[in-house]
Parts: C-alpha cells; sequence; structure tokens
C-alpha cells in the first residue's frame, strides 16, 4: 500500500502532508506530555520491532506470501499517540533507507498507515475491548480493528490516487477494495495471532499499554476525530459524487469535471440512481457489509480458539482491568 | 548481517558521499520535484535527469547491480499502481508517463540513500527543529534495527531446524509465535537500555 513517488500530483501531496503533520505534531505533543521518561527508549525499539515484524513472510497459496502493516498490532501494544509517533518513524525509515514508498508521497503514506490505521484502528480496537472484557475480548476487538484499519487505508489510499488523476475511481476504489477484504482479513489473522502468543506467555503486557500513560483523553479524541474527518473529506468524499460515470466522462473532455466533481459532503442517503441499477456502487456496498459481518464471525472464533474458556474466565478481571 | 542490504553503500568514501548531505537531500528534492511538476511534454527533463542520475551513480561508485536488484524489488508495485491509471481516456499515455517518473523517482531515492549515511538525514531533522521524541524514536530505531531482525533471523532459522513441517496452518501460528516473543524481548531490551542510557547521563 506504499505510494511511490510520481504517482501524486502537488495539490495532493502538499494536503496530504500537512494533515499528517498536523497529525503526527498532535501525537508527539500527547506523547511527550503523557509517556514516561523510562518508556521512551522502548518506541524507537518498538519501531526497531515493528519493522523486523514487517520482514517475516506469511506463506499464502500458491507460492506468494504476505506481511504484517503492525498498526492496530502497535496500537494495542503502545497505545495510539505512541503508535502513531512509532508507526511515522518505520515508514520514515521504509522510505529514505529502503525506498519503499516515496519521499513527496511519504505524507500520503504517513496518513494512510501511521495516522487514520492506527489511531481509527485504534478507537475500534479500545471500544470493542471494552464492550467485550476478557482475553477473548482483546482477540475480537484485535482481529475486527486490523481489518478494519487495511480497509480505511486502502480506501484512503485510492482516494489520494484518483483525486491525482493517477487512475479513475470508478476503477481504484473497487479494485483496492475488493483486494483487501482479503488483504485486511491476513492482517487480522497475523494480528491476533501474534497477540494471542503474548497473551500466552506475558498476558500483562497486554493489561495496560506498554507505555504508560498513553492513554488518550476526551479532547484529543476529539481533535483525531476532527483531522480524520478532514483527511476523508478532502481524499474520499470527493469521489463519492452523486454523478453516474459516464457524466463525468463526458464532463472531463468538456474540461467542466472540475465544478461537477465538487460534491456534497454529505451524500444524500439512497439517491435515485442507485435504486435505477448502478451496480458498481452497491456491489462494493454489499461486499463491505457482508464483509463486517464475517469479520466479526472469525474474529469471534479466532477468540474462541486462541483463547481457552478457562483462562479467559481466570483472567477476567484480574490481569485485564 | 544479512540486513545491510539496506543502506549498504551508504558509508563509502567518494566524491559525492563528501558532499553535505543537505546538498545532496536539496538536488533530489528539487529534481523531483519537477519531474511530479512536468506533464508528459517536459519529457526531455526525464532523459536529461536519468544521464545525471547515471553519472551520480558512477561517481558515487554505487555497483549497477545492485541499483537494478533494488529497481526490480520496487518495479512490480509500480507498475501494479500504474496499470490501474489504463483505465481512462488517454490511459496509455498516463501509464507510460507514470511509470517514468515513479521510475526516475526511485532512481534517484536509491541514489540519495545509498550516498547519506542515516545519521546525517537525523541531524537535518534536529536542525529543522523537529520535536526531540521523534528525532531520538528514529535514531534508536536505525540503531536497534539491525540488532532485532538479526535476532528474529535466529529465531526463525532455531525453528526451521527443529520444525519439518508442510503444514501452512502451523506455519502461521509458528511465525506469530516468534513476533510475540520478539515483542517480549523487545520490552525487555528497551528496560536495560534505558537503565543504560541513565547510567550515561542521558536525560
Amino acid at each position: 500500500m506504499h505510494i511511490p513517488d510520481g504517482f501524486l500530483d502537488m495539490k495532493t501531496a502538499a494536503a496530504s502532508a500537512v494533515v499528517s503533520g498536523a497529525g503526527l505534531a498532535l501525537a508527539l505533543r500527547w506523547a511527550q506530555r503523557t509517556v514516561a521518561a523510562n518508556a521512551r527508549p522502548l518506541m524507537g525499539l518498538a519501531a526497531a520491532f515493528i519493522f523486523a515484524a514487517q520482514m517475516l513472510n506469511f506463506p499464502v497459496l500458491g507460492g506468494t506470501s504476505g506481511h504484517l502493516m503492525g498498526a492496530v498490532l502497535a496500537a494495542a501494544l503502545l497505545g495510539p499517540a505512541a503508535a502513531v509517533v512509532v508507526m511515522t518513524a518505520v515508514l520514515m525509515v521504509q522510505c529514505f533507507l529502503f525506498n519503499d514508498g516515496g519521499v513527496l508521497s511519504l505524507g500520503a503514506n504517513l496518513f494512510n498507515m501511521a495516522i487514520a490505521a492506527p489511531v481509527a484502528g485504534g478507537a475500534v480496537y479500545a471500544l470493542l475491548k471494552r464492550a467485550l472484557p476478557g482475553q477473548r475480548g482483546v482477540i475480537l476487538a484485535a482481529f475486527v480493528a486490523a481489518w478494519f484499519s487495511t480497509m480505511l487505508a486502502a480506501t484512503c489510499c485510492a482516494g489520494q490516487l484518483a483525486l491525482s488523476r493517477a487512475a479513475g475511481w470508478n476503477v481504484v476504489f473497487p479494485a483496492m477494495f475488493h483486494v483487501h477484504l482479503f488483504i485486511g482479513l491476513g492482517e487480522a489473522l497475523i494480528t491476533t495471532l501474534i497477540l494471542a502468543a503474548i497473551l500466552r506467555v506475558r498476558p500483562e503486557l497486554l493489561a495496560k499499554a506498554a507505555i504508560p500513560g498513553s492513554g488518550p483523553t476526551m479532547g484529543m479524541f476529539l481533535l483525531w476525530g476532527g483531522l480524520l474527518a478532514l483527511g476523508l473529506a478532502l481524499f474520499v468524499a470527493p469521489h463519492a459524487s452523486p454523478l453516474p460515470d459516464g457524466l463525468e466522462y463526458v464532463a472531463g473532455k468538456l474540461g467542466f469535471e472540475h465544478k461537477a466533481s465538487a460534491a456534497p459532503l454529505l451524500p444524500t442517503p439512497l439517491p435515485d440512481y442507485q435504486l435505477a441499477g448502478k451496480t458498481g456502487n452497491w456491489s462494493t456496498g454489499w461486499a463491505g457489509a457482508i464483509g463486517v459481518l464475517v469479520v466479526f464471525t472469525l474474529g469471534w472464533g479466532m477468540a474462541l480458539v486462541l483463547v481457552p474458556a478457562a483462562r479467559n474466565e481466570a483472567v477476567h478481571g484480574a490481569s485485564l482491568h | 548481517m544479512r540486513i545491510q542490504f539496506i543502506d549498504a553503500y551508504s558509508r563509502l568514501d567518494s566524491p559525492i558521499h563528501r558532499w553535505p548531505a543537505w546538498l545532496k537531500l536539496a538536488v533530489a528534492g528539487a529534481g523531483m520535484g519537477c519531474l511530479i511538476a512536468l506533464p508528459f511534454s517536459g519529457w526531455p527533463f526525464w532523459i536529461v535527469w536519468a544521464s545525471l542520475l547515471i553519472a551520480g551513480f558512477g561517481m558515487a561508485k554505487i555497483p549497477a547491480g545492485f541499483v537494478l536488484r533494488r529497481l526490480i524489488l520496487f518495479e512490480p508495485l509500480v507498475f501494479g499502481v500504474a496499470l490501474l491509471a489504463w483505465f481512462q481516456p488517454h490511459g496509455g499515455w498516463i501509464f507510460l508517463t507514470l511509470m517514468a517518473k515513479s521510475t526516475l523517482c526511485l532512481l534517484t531515492m536509491i541514489w540519495l540513500s545509498n550516498t547519506t549515511p542515516f545519521s546525517h538525514l537525523l541531524r537535518i531533522l534536529q536542525r529543522c527543529r523537529v520535536p526531540t521524541l521523534l528525532v531520538t524514536t528514529l535514531a534508536l530505531m536505525y540503531r536497534y534495527l539491525f540488532v532485532l531482525v538479526d535476532e528474529t533471523d535466529r529465531m526463525r532459522q532455531a525453528r526451521a531446524s527443529r520444525t519439518f513441517r508442510q503444514r501452512k496452518r502451523q506455519d502461521w501460528k509458528s511465525l506469530a509465535a516468534i513476533i510475540g516473543v520478539l515483542f517480549v524481548r523487545t520490552t525487555e531490551r528497551a528496560e536495560r537500555i534505558y537503565a543504560a542510557m541513565c547510567a550515561r547521563g542521558w536525560k
């Protein structure tokens, strides 16, 4: 999902750099205020850990392999603010040393994988974990959050590519979305397997975030939420335009596409053209809805398999919460 | 150390390596900025920049084989994204433009990261008043990256020599267990590092 250099135009690169810069500044401020001095070296080490974990290839069918992104893993292990800083460090090293992902698209990559994924994924993880106490709750929450963070990052990535006119939204969004339905499952599977391994040997590491004091406050969550909404409004909302693709194409040809694509931020619910059979959006919507159901079911299955009932009961209330 | 491939040539000695880091960063940034900003009709600049890059690699004594291998590693990704651009009006031209721009930018970054040690780039960040927490995190990450990747390799080797299994499911589980153990060891190492840093007067 690392966007290489050359695909984003100046306006998209600059806009995403500004949004990411603000997000990173927020995370650094938050971390600087709350992370204790003795936990600061762990942030550097955790970044190296995520990098090393990303280098392990998990075999998939037919000789292909996948690897971890690690945003939700970092958020679960370290807390959201530290996770943003850690993922930023990982992406910067990948960009400057390993040449994975471009420099001019670093802002966009940071927004997708170091800000949107750990913050939104971390929020989903925290909410579900609170709803479902015990170790099984941890597994289910991590499974759903990891999948969600991957889908969110993929959607933002598609939006940025389409905004730069590198590819049409009607091509790049379905492609990214459908592929990442499965990549997200891989990410969720790896994340939960790792967390289950840690729960087996050192459950207390997951009882609270390993970096103490980086817990979120209400104000911070509001700021983060606003920032994410801004990013989505910039990258994704313009493409949720209620115009059919053919019209967009004509508009592009006549040269007033810019006006036409200024879509409302709040799309009207079920505009009639959708009912008239615009299959593209429907199939994506259905795929997403079915995906959420499948993910919750699979996550619960993983929780049942990975955490024996005895351990779930024993730990409930003692070490977690 | 297997991981030496990351920025293997950044500490060579050549005229280019002796340039100050900010100069190399500025040159690379300016070049890539022009590449992105110019439309397809700006193709003569592609040729100029490509020849400059070849000269740059030559002067820095970076082996062509290494550059090619690194290019082949990431070119499929570039190709995949560029392919999506084909499905639109004038897609062929956009595809070609994206491939050319992206490959040239990638080469520029390979040149930059293999002529400039990471610590020099960090010093630039520090001078730009980037918060210390981020710079410290990056510096510690770079320092322990090699250690942790080596440790992962050792664990993977140990596992491979003990478990002869054909089953993929077990593979995933044991790979995840390796990462889990790696995290536990990482937290313990971080505690030791903190103690050692305090003993040497770090605040």
